[in-house]
């Protein structure tokens, strides 16, 4: 605030502390730091619990959380901690995986719609106007009954469920993007058509999808787990979350903690996950009015 | 009230549903059957797909139908005569859209009944929970967003509870209201759907997390409306706050909440197949979840072709009001088309 203006003066960089960081944005720094520790309980279980999942004891079984057992222990005397540990495998990949196939799939055939416009456009819309006129959860149970239950048949299921929501993006924005003025510009350079596609339409066309993918995760992990828990996906005795809620509503009488831990861990997991999927929508869309 | 219709809506899910139509510059009644023609089409090819579907799935139909009598040509002829799989493809497809047409859905592999009768029967026990859910959901979502928009506070608060209970499945909620209310408290029954109490559970678990989705669309468009105008007119008139946002903010809220409807029905539907299995209700969720566990395909296709053909209908009825509702529309339609 002084009234001089000395223009060559350059600020000190200040370190960026965690401190400053977590109190400016708590949401987003527990978030991250809680899907770090999800993403360890994925890759490595053996860091965060070194009991083993499928290992029955039935003289333990149906324990209350104790400091031996945090989450108590099922009707078969499993530890529930680290079946929801190693449940985090099945539930997170399981929703990961179809996403990212309902975004290759859906992004390839928004952008072939888009580009080639006319008929082959008219088909394709067409098609994901069908595709979408089935609810999701009730298409990929359709999916189901052809190709039985199953962790990679759940997978595929969704994974066409969500397909719809990724092409039309996609193909609204390669519209838009094939029309502009510096496509227009680069065709006047002579490129080669697929220069031009790859080069400059692609990248602006699909600049949407991983937000879309991390926004559509969440409830593509709920309906995972919803479907695990009538019993399409990972079957017995795999720690799956939904599948796990499944056994344990026959023994919420006797035993609650079986059944509120696999939830506690969803409901977590999907708040963080859209809690950064919509600051980073956030921060896409004012860098674009900018 | 460009072509940039996919954003419009920010991050709520937006009624995705959206075709063109055939005779866009034609006069109102002509849109409107335009719009009716191009739902009955996608349904047309809803029917086709399943139809296609059933003919490439992996596995023999006939030996699901023969089960357990001993496999001879002579009784793999009877089924297939009895059937109708000895005609030709297309004759059996013609066969089928007679059938539908007439609302027939033809038999279950597994239990040898007529599905439509099966259906039917199925159809109350979800009904009911539907609507008792759909309630539920309009409750809370006028509630939260009359008593909280604009309000900073209030609003953060509701905001975190929203995100929370659309973060939470539907059959999670259930387990913990069951823990809660029918093992501990004791006042609701445990399973069944004898009488209205044991449908108060199933409605708010499947109820509150659509409720949190519409809840954040009205508050923002309450909180859009505060502060156009009228708003400022209507206090002039000396009206109390509540009833500013009551009879006359919500209105114009509610508009985009409708956009929303084959979204809802699409998503009580699923809903209902989960909510009926933590609660041991019988309905038509637990026929087509013993179906798909039995491929059982034509309850399961029944069931789907009824749920997409309430979810044309809701969208297609949902086009026709905005038309009726927002003659912009009406003129814009034909230009839109990029």
């Amino acid at each position: 605030m002084s009234a001089s203006f000395d223009q060559s003066y350059v600020a000190p960089r200040r370190p960026r502390r965690i401190f400053t960081a977590f109190a400016s944005r708590p949401g987003v720094v527990l978030s991250s730091l809680f899907l770090l520790f999800v993403a360890t309980a994925t890759f490595w279980p053996q860091l965060v619990t070194t009991d083993n999942p499928l290992l029955a004891d039935p003289i333990k079984s149906q324990l209350p959380p104790s400091p031996d057992h945090w989450f108590g222990t099922d009707h078969l005397g499993r530890d529930v901690f680290s079946r929801v540990v190693y449940g985090a495998r099945y539930s997170v990949l399981i929703g990961v995986s179809a996403i990212a196939i309902a975004a290759l799939v859906g992004s390839f055939l928004g952008l072939v719609a888009g580009l080639a416009r006319g008929i082959i456009d008219e088909f394709i819309s067409r098609f994901l106007d069908v595709v979408s006129s089935f609810p999701d959860l009730l298409l990929a149970l359709v999916l189901i009954s052809f190709t039985g239950p199953g962790t990679v048949n759940l997978i595929l299921a969704l994974g066409v469920a969500s397909v719809p929501r990724f092409a039309r993006v996609v193909r609204a924005q390669t519209f838009v993007i094939a029309k502009s003025g510096y496509v227009e510009q680069a065709k006047t350079f002579g490129l080669a058509r697929h220069t031009l596609i790859i080069r400059h339409i692609l990248p602006h066309a699909i600049a949407q999808v991983p937000i879309l993918a991390t926004i559509g995760l969440g409830s593509t992990i709920i309906q995972a787990a919803g479907l695990s828990f009538l019993g399409m996906g990972p079957q017995p005795p795999i720690p799956e979350w939904g599948a796990m809620l499944a056994e344990a509503r026959n023994y919420l009488r006797v035993a609650w903690w079986i059944g509120v831990w696999p939830g506690v861990a969803i409901t977590l997991t999907v708040i963080a996950i859209s809690i950064l999927g919509k600051r980073w929508q956030l921060a896409f869309e004012g860098r674009r009015q900018a | 009230m460009t072509a940039d219709n996919v954003t419009t809506l920010g991050h709520a899910p937006v009624a995705s549903y959206r075709r063109r139509h055939f005779f866009a510059r034609g006069g109102l009644p002509l849109q409107v059957l335009g719009r009716i023609g191009s739902g009955m089409l996608v349904l047309w090819a809803a029917v086709t797909l399943s139809f296609i579907s059933v003919q490439l799935a992996p596995g023999d139909i006939v030996s699901l139908l023969i089960g357990e009598q001993i496999r001879t040509p002579e009784v793999e002829a009877a089924i297939r005569a009895e059937w109708g799989l000895d005609q030709s493809l297309f004759e059996q497809y013609v066969a089928y859209l007679a059938r539908l047409l007439h609302g027939d859905f033809g038999r279950s592999y597994i239990l040898q009944t007529d599905i439509s009768a099966l259906v039917s029967s199925q159809m109350l026990p979800t009904l009911k929970l539907t609507v008792a859910a759909l309630a539920v959901a309009i409750v809370y979502a006028v509630a939260s967003a009359v008593l909280t928009a604009g309000k900073r506070i209030p609003r953060s608060i509701a905001g975190g509870l929203e995100l929370t209970l659309i973060s939470t499945p539907t059959f999670w909620l259930g387990i913990l209201l069951l823990y809660v209310f029918s093992f501990t408290l004791k006042i609701f029954p445990v399973s069944g759907d004898r009488n209205l109490s044991a449908l108060v559970l199933p409605a708010l678990s499947l109820g509150l997390s659509l409720g949190a989705v519409l809840g954040q669309v009205l508050r923002e468009g309450l909180e859009r409306a505060l502060e156009e105008p009228f708003a400022l007119t209507v206090r002039s008139w000396g009206a109390s706050d509540f009833v500013l946002r009551l009879r006359h903010g919500l209105r114009h809220a509610a508009l985009p909440a409708v956009t929303l409807a084959g979204w809802l029905v699409g998503n009580l539907l699923s809903g209902a197949v989960i909510t009926e299995a933590v609660f041991g209700r019988p309905g038509l969720g637990r026929i087509t979840v013993d179906a798909v566990l039995s491929h059982d395909m034509p309850v399961v296709l029944a069931v789907a072709i009824l749920s997409a053909l309430i979810y044309v209908a809701m969208s297609t009825m949902v086009d026709i009001l905005y038309l009726l509702l927002d003659p912009r529309l009406r003129s814009d339609a034909g230009r839109a088309k990029t």
